[in-house]
């Protein structure tokens, strides 16, 4: 019998297409996924060579980063957005890429929208000029983020110089308790394996309580695997991914359906596969989780209090921690429940599909936001937001006091108008919060929507498990 | 690409760990479509105040950090954004190198593409650096990519490692899309045995 081998390995296996002695692995991309602001540069190379798209089939692009998410039949304010929106349609048109932009019934936050269109499925190699692209590894697909001389390698040939990449396992055993989502295990994840914890490695997650997610759920923790430091993590697939893509635009239909079920069984690890590195954690024992500081590593349970930087021995460290709390303006020592917040930003390709609005309608239903807090929702996609229209979230989001608004990165980005004032607090469904993320002097504390919508009925940092 | 060559300079020290892309060029900056103009955004929201003023004690804005070509900084440099803004900013204000003890996986890959330099160090090494630094900051260290060799302000000479690969394009000054071109009928074999593709075309 031939060697164990792990998902990741299946994968890399079945998309080698060229191996030199001393040279990185050619590495074949089933989807790559384009948006505006890391790919302006990479078509604009291929022009200088002469160059075109090989696979515009394999190709597709969306606008979400810089846009706006308000009224959308309203002329975009900021010009250098407006031109680099332009941009993005001009290089599609001229290369023959569709693309989902400002006014397409389809645009949305570009992690969103693949999955929902069905593209992104299991065994695939996905690609995108953007580091949360280990969102698509939900499906149990190798994805990863790339920066933008590697989108023109990608446009122009399909492929990618890598190196194999470390092997992580991330066991979760348990169940998760009421008020604790799936936010919490990458939270508590991250804070214990710190944000360069995965560096050089792919994280694959298992255990009961990763399979007991839905893909929605899975997404959510996929997608902040490179704030733990990895490049890609992924869910090996099951019936819960078959379900998903079963009947969406993009999925295989009829025999090929069929095909595609027999070699997607055939990808989860094998027994007695190795990996580089190992972890468990405890559902049953996380709580609800919250950052503190300025890089998602800087985690605690909602109900702990700030680290004290005088009580870290490692000097660099300590100035670190200490660096950061002077500038979210905390106290080491103390806990963060209570604190005023200004803002509660629902949204981000971590937290703004369908069941995260639906979780947060849920707080929110019959209740209102404090009058000192501005909430925005923030839909990750047109579909998403169709959906929550059908299912009259919007009037619930809005009657408790909420904003609700047009698709796009918004105020996880802050490229777009949307953003902190210097000095404001927000809880954050989104996945950084580094000095000046959500706007110039802004201060985020991550956490889930749950805690997100907790926070906004009561204008402090809230334990939600006292509001269910 | 111009070769890299060997070359000495003076150092930055920047001893913050985890600098995330976000501080190396914030993303307010990554509107727009060109790759110039981004060394006056280099670190920007440390490097000015509200009022765009330079903050006379933000390391790049001392005497000292002029003309210096490379960075020393925290464990795990360049996490974060995939933004190659980043390499590209820190290229243009001048730097050719950043040491560190570490360096998150896609910025590493980003600067090696840009003639930009990721010297790992072991932590004894890193630390004594610093202390070095703080005593003299005018200290020098000479670099030779091909030795693979950072020669420290005291004359010794530490080994750093470097993908053999990517160290040969620097070398020679050429980039990798040169190579995978050249893997064209590869490229093509690949695709002649592929199963099960998605086609984005299609319905759309």
């Amino acid at each position: 019998m031939s060697k164990p081998k792990t998902i990741v390995e299946k994968i890399w296996d079945a998309h080698l297409v060229h191996e030199q002695p001393g040279a990185p692995t050619l590495l074949y991309i089933d989807l790559h996924l384009v948006h505006e602001v890391t790919s302006p540069q990479a078509f604009q190379g291929l022009r200088e060579r002469g160059l075109k798209v090989r696979r515009p089939d394999l190709t597709v692009a969306t606008a979400d980063h810089s846009i706006p998410t308000t009224d959308r039949s309203l002329p975009i304010v900021d010009t250098i957005a407006a031109n680099q929106l332009a941009q993005l349609e001009k290089n599609c048109r001229d290369f023959g890429i569709p693309c989902y932009g400002i006014h397409s019934t389809q645009q949305g936050i570009v992690h969103v929208i693949g999955p929902e269109l069905g593209l992104t499925q299991p065994g695939m190699t996905v690609v995108c000029g953007d580091s949360h692209t280990a969102t698509h590894g939900a499906f149990g697909s190798l994805a990863f983020g790339i920066g933008t001389s590697e989108v023109e390698h990608v446009l122009a040939t399909q492929c990618l110089l890598q190196r194999k990449s470390k092997t992580f396992h991330v066991r979760v055993d348990g169940t998760l308790k009421n008020g604790v989502t799936a936010k919490d295990i990458i939270l508590g994840l991250i804070a214990r394996i710190g944000v360069g914890g995965g560096t050089g490695c792919v994280l694959e997650y298992g255990g009961p309580a990763i399979r007991a997610l839905s893909m929605e759920q899975r997404m959510t923790v996929c997608n902040m695997s490179i704030e733990g430091g990895a490049r890609a993590g992924l869910v090996a697939p099951d019936e819960t991914t078959f379900q998903y893509i079963a009947g969406r635009r993009h999925a295989p239909k009829g025999a090929a359906w069929d095909a595609a079920l027999e070699r997607w069984r055939r990808l989860p690890s094998d027994e007695g596969a190795v990996y580089d590195k190992q972890i468990t954690i405890d559902a049953d024992r996380l709580e609800p989780m919250i950052t503190y500081g300025t890089n998602p590593g800087m985690g605690i349970p909602i109900t702990a209090a700030v680290p004290d930087p005088s009580s870290i021995p490692d000097p660099l460290e300590r100035e670190s921690v200490a660096k950061a709390l002077r500038y979210m303006g905390l106290e080491g020592g103390k806990p963060l429940l209570g604190r005023p917040v200004n803002v509660v930003f629902i949204g981000s390709c971590t937290n703004s599909r369908i069941s995260d609005l639906r979780t947060a309608a849920s707080l929110l239903k019959g209740r209102k936001v404090n009058p000192k807090v501005r909430v925005m929702v923030v839909p990750g996609s047109q579909d998403v937001k169709r959906q929550a229209e059908a299912e009259g979230l919007p009037e619930i989001f809005r009657a408790a006091g909420c904003e609700w608004r047009e698709p796009g990165c918004s105020m996880c980005i802050a490229m777009n108008g949307d953003q902190l004032e210097p000095g404001e607090y927000s809880v954050s469904t989104s996945n950084r919060n580094f000095e000046g993320r959500q706007g110039k002097g802004g201060r985020t504390f991550l956490a889930s929507p749950l805690t997100a919508a907790a926070t906004a009925v009561t204008g402090v940092v809230t334990d939600v498990r006292t509001l269910l | 690409m111009k070769p890299f060559t060997n070359f000495e300079s003076r150092i930055v020290p920047l001893p913050v760990n985890n600098v995330d892309t976000d501080q190396i060029i914030p993303a307010r900056f990554l509107k727009t479509t060109s790759k110039q103009g981004l060394d006056q955004q280099l670190f920007y929201d440390w490097r000015y105040d509200d009022k765009g003023q330079p903050k006379p004690d933000f390391i790049l804005n001392r005497p000292e950090a002029r003309g210096a070509e490379v960075l020393l900084a925290g464990d795990n440099f360049g996490c974060g954004s995939s933004r190659e803004h980043a390499p590209w900013a820190l290229t243009q204000f001048g730097f050719r190198a950043v040491i560190s003890t570490s360096f998150a996986d896609i910025f590493r890959g980003n600067a090696l593409k840009n003639s930009l330099l990721p010297v790992v160090v072991p932590p004894d090494v890193h630390e004594a650096l610093f202390a070095t630094m703080a005593r003299t900051p005018e200290a020098r260290v000479k670099i030779d990519l091909a030795a693979q060799t950072l020669t420290l302000p005291d004359g010794r000479a530490v080994e750093f490692p470097v993908d053999s690969f990517a160290k040969q394009c620097l070398l020679d000054g050429v980039d990798e899309l040169g190579y995978i071109l050249k893997q064209r009928p590869a490229i093509g074999a690949f695709e002649g045995k592929r199963e099960g593709s998605i086609n984005t075309l299609a319905g759309s």
